[in-house]
């Protein structure tokens, strides 16, 4: 079955299954993309962070972008769900203005799932509270059907033994796991995973893409900021190379490693692959 | 309530001034025999002596767990008692403030030595100088730039605390601030003035104390 | 020295009422402000993290006012100068109606004062809980509010427990001050019955004695609850 035949089945019911409240999108512009950033800027001071900005990423797609460290991957990737602001330019995600005060950002947050380069799980909480918190008091949902939930997601990353367990008595590799299957739980539209791996041991980062691949496979919407580009190659359908705040290429997985058009590109390709 | 008159500060100025100047010279006096002291005791509490350094720590922490006033009641009691003979309240209130304050003092130094890391002990010891000699020259140096911002905190606290010399009328600032304001019935102007000048002294002390230790974050 | 001891002086009547009645006065006085000290710190501490400019130098100033004037005028202010600079009707309420109003005006003040000190430090509590923590929180769909009860407060008193175990202590050692506008706790009973008996070493002996208790006992307090909200964090521990 194609990613085509995955989207074109899960979308409506998709719809139908979210909360009234947060339907925000009605039916008719279901098959606008999830994601359309244009002519995004951003500052930090005199810095110059975003430079203009450009990139669609459809429903059922998964993009990575990649590029060395200080090009703005990161503060794009936040743009998209709001945790940083951007100075100028547009940005809507599922049909919601981002930046737009008019916007309901908590619902949309509440949408879109995040994973973070430090995990960020809660460490006073367990693994089972942790997956639960955000669907009990964000969603509504009762402890049972939050706990069924993280219960059945926690087998899927391949936890089912550690719901009682702190994340600081978790591995690096286990606590990211962890953070995927809290963002699962929202029932999100799109993902978005800032590094994911890039602060885990080099054997742990195995065990996060192989979660990571299973749900590109399902048909989520993804975006990935990394450097695995053996994940990119086996994951994405596009590959988004930035630089020095601009995106310098945007093309099909394949052309991107094949031909990669941008000199720079070409650059960071030969040194990464090196590696 | 009758119209304010702020007339009443100025007529009694000369008077509450008095009184600001026992306040600074307590405050002066408390902290530094507390300084001295509290040393001293911050070197014993962290000497091989157990039994020194355990009568050291009995000290700190017993002056530390009762109330000032408290303090000031024993030793406006204790002295006349135990020299034989009447002293004046302000004798009595400033070994209490000396001793009290050397507690506090003696905490302040004792997270400075041990900010020092042992590697600077052992680099002096293998220079061939002694214990007192690596305190004065290498260790002592190091810690004041971390203790230094506590210290100016720890006087405005003091500096406040100097008010509690009203329990037993010694004439500070707090003291003569009340006198005035019953005695002229203005107890509204003179209380609110009285707060305006101490808030305006604790500001200062507090604003140089934060501005010394951002100066002196360790990069 | 020349002096007549007379230890049993503390156990007769009625010198053991006044100083269980000085004891009484000084825990319930210390235990309410601790109280308010926290839910008035706490918000307090909460608003000097909020991100926009306003709230946090509201914060600042708060913890400033009470930081920078003397406990015992803060007490003279509520006690003699704020019941007059009330609209008259609340003046006459508070100076004529209410019952003993020197207990309220020390539980106040303690309390306001002492929250300053919680102010300052709930509010570095939630600085040192790394902003990815808020991040994450915000990422889920939670409003500021959520953020702050659910993930950076639980975080932030953990952090902040130690300390706040000499604030207190401190509460207790400053309930002492309530003597100064006619409450008899704990050192006016003291000195009460020195004045009363000339038996002053007996009388401030007691005193110190109740004193170092209650500190000891607000000590293994804190430990205790320090142990008990402590979080695992040895690896595999559960497992």
């Amino acid at each position: 079955m194609t990613k085509a035949h995955i989207q074109a089945s899960r979308t409506p019911a998709e719809i139908v299954e979210m909360p009234a409240s947060a339907r925000v999108v009605p039916i008719s512009q279901g098959r606008k993309p999830m994601v359309e950033i244009s002519k995004l800027y951003k500052s930090y001071g005199p810095i110059e962070v975003l430079k203009g900005c450009d990139l669609v990423v459809e429903r059922g797609e998964v993009v990575v972008i990649c590029g060395p460290s200080g090009s703005g991957k990161s503060t794009l990737i936040k743009c998209v769900n709001g945790l940083e602001r951007f100075d100028r330019g547009a940005l809507a995600v599922d049909g919601v203005a981002v930046g737009d005060r008019a916007s309901d950002m908590t619902s949309l947050r509440a949408r879109i799932g995040m994973v973070f380069q430090h995990f960020e799980l809660y460490p006073h909480l367990t693994v089972l509270q942790n997956i639960c918190l955000a669907q009990v008091h964000v969603l509504k949902r009762s402890k049972v059907e939050a706990q069924a939930k993280a219960r059945a997601l926690l087998a899927r990353v391949g936890l089912p033994d550690k719901e009682g367990a702190y994340p600081a008595q978790l591995s690096g590799g286990q606590q990211q796991r962890v953070a995927i299957a809290r963002a699962l739980a929202m029932d999100p539209v799109a993902m978005l995973f800032d590094e994911p791996t890039s602060a885990l041991d080099p054997e742990m980062i195995g065990e996060v893409l192989a979660v990571m691949l299973e749900l590109a496979r399902d048909g989520m919407t993804m975006i990935v900021v990394t450097h695995e580009m053996g994940f990119a190659r086996k994951a994405a359908d596009r590959v988004v190379f930035m630089d020095k705040g601009a995106i310098v290429e945007t093309a099909s997985t394949q052309q991107f490693f094949d031909e990669p058009r941008a000199e720079r590109a070409k650059l960071f390709l030969s040194r990464i692959l090196s590696q | 309530m009758t119209g304010l008159d702020f007339g009443v500060i100025q007529r009694a100025l000369p008077f509450l001034l008095e009184g600001l100047a026992l306040s600074f010279f307590l405050t002066a006096v408390a902290m530094l025999g507390g300084v001295i002291l509290g040393l001293g005791l911050a070197v014993i509490r962290l000497s091989r002596w157990k039994a020194l350094s355990i009568l050291a720590a009995g000290y700190v922490n017993g002056f530390r767990a009762i109330p000032l006033v408290l303090v000031i009641f024993w030793f406006y009691f204790l002295v006349p008692l135990a020299l034989g003979r009447s002293v004046s309240a302000l004798q009595s209130v400033v070994i209490a403030f000396v001793l009290f304050e050397a507690a506090y003092y003696s905490e302040i130094f004792r997270a400075g030595l041990q900010s020092i890391r042992p590697g600077q002990w052992q680099a002096a010891y293998a220079c061939g100088l002694g214990y007192f000699q690596t305190l004065r020259l290498v260790v002592l140096p190091q810690a004041l730039r971390n203790m230094l911002p506590l210290m100016i905190t720890q006087a405005v606290v003091l500096f406040q605390d100097t008010s509690l010399v009203y329990v037993i009328s010694l004439r500070d600032f707090m003291t003569s601030a009340s006198i005035v304001a019953n005695r002229d019935n203005r107890l509204i102007e003179t209380y609110l003035f009285a707060a305006l000048v101490y808030f305006v002294i604790c500001s200062i002390g507090a604003a140089s104390a934060s501005r010394l230790s951002a100066r002196w974050r360790p990069a | 020295m020349n002096y007549s001891w007379n230890w049993s002086i503390l156990i007769q009547p009625p010198y053991l009422g006044w100083l269980a009645s000085g004891l009484e006065l000084t825990l319930v006085i210390s235990i309410s402000a601790w109280i308010l000290a926290l839910i008035a710190g706490t918000l307090v501490g909460v608003v000097g993290t909020l991100p926009h400019r306003i709230p946090r130098m509201l914060a600042a100033t708060y913890v400033d006012m009470f930081r920078n004037i003397p406990l015992l005028l803060q007490l003279f202010l509520w006690f003699f100068v704020v019941p007059e600079l009330l609209p008259s009707r609340w003046g006459f309420w508070l100076k004529r109606d209410l019952p003993f109003p020197e207990l309220w005006t020390s539980m106040l003040a303690l309390g306001l004062f002492t929250s300053a000190r919680v102010a300052v430090q709930v509010g570095s509590g939630i600085t040192a809980v790394s902003s990815g923590q808020r991040m994450a929180a915000v990422a889920s769909g939670m409003s500021p509010a959520q953020t702050y009860r659910l993930v950076l407060l639980p975080q932030a008193f953990r952090i902040v427990l130690p300390p706040l175990t000499s604030d207190f202590l401190t509460v207790f050692k400053n309930s002492a001050l309530a003597l100064t506008i006619g409450v008899f706790e704990l050192t006016a009973q003291s000195r009460q019955i020195e004045s009363f008996t000339f038996q002053g070493f007996e009388a401030f002996t007691a005193a110190t004695i109740v004193y170092l208790v209650i500190a000891l006992l607000v000590t293994f307090f804190m430990r205790t609850l320090e142990r008990r909200v402590a979080l695992p964090d040895t690896m595999g521990a559960a497992s």
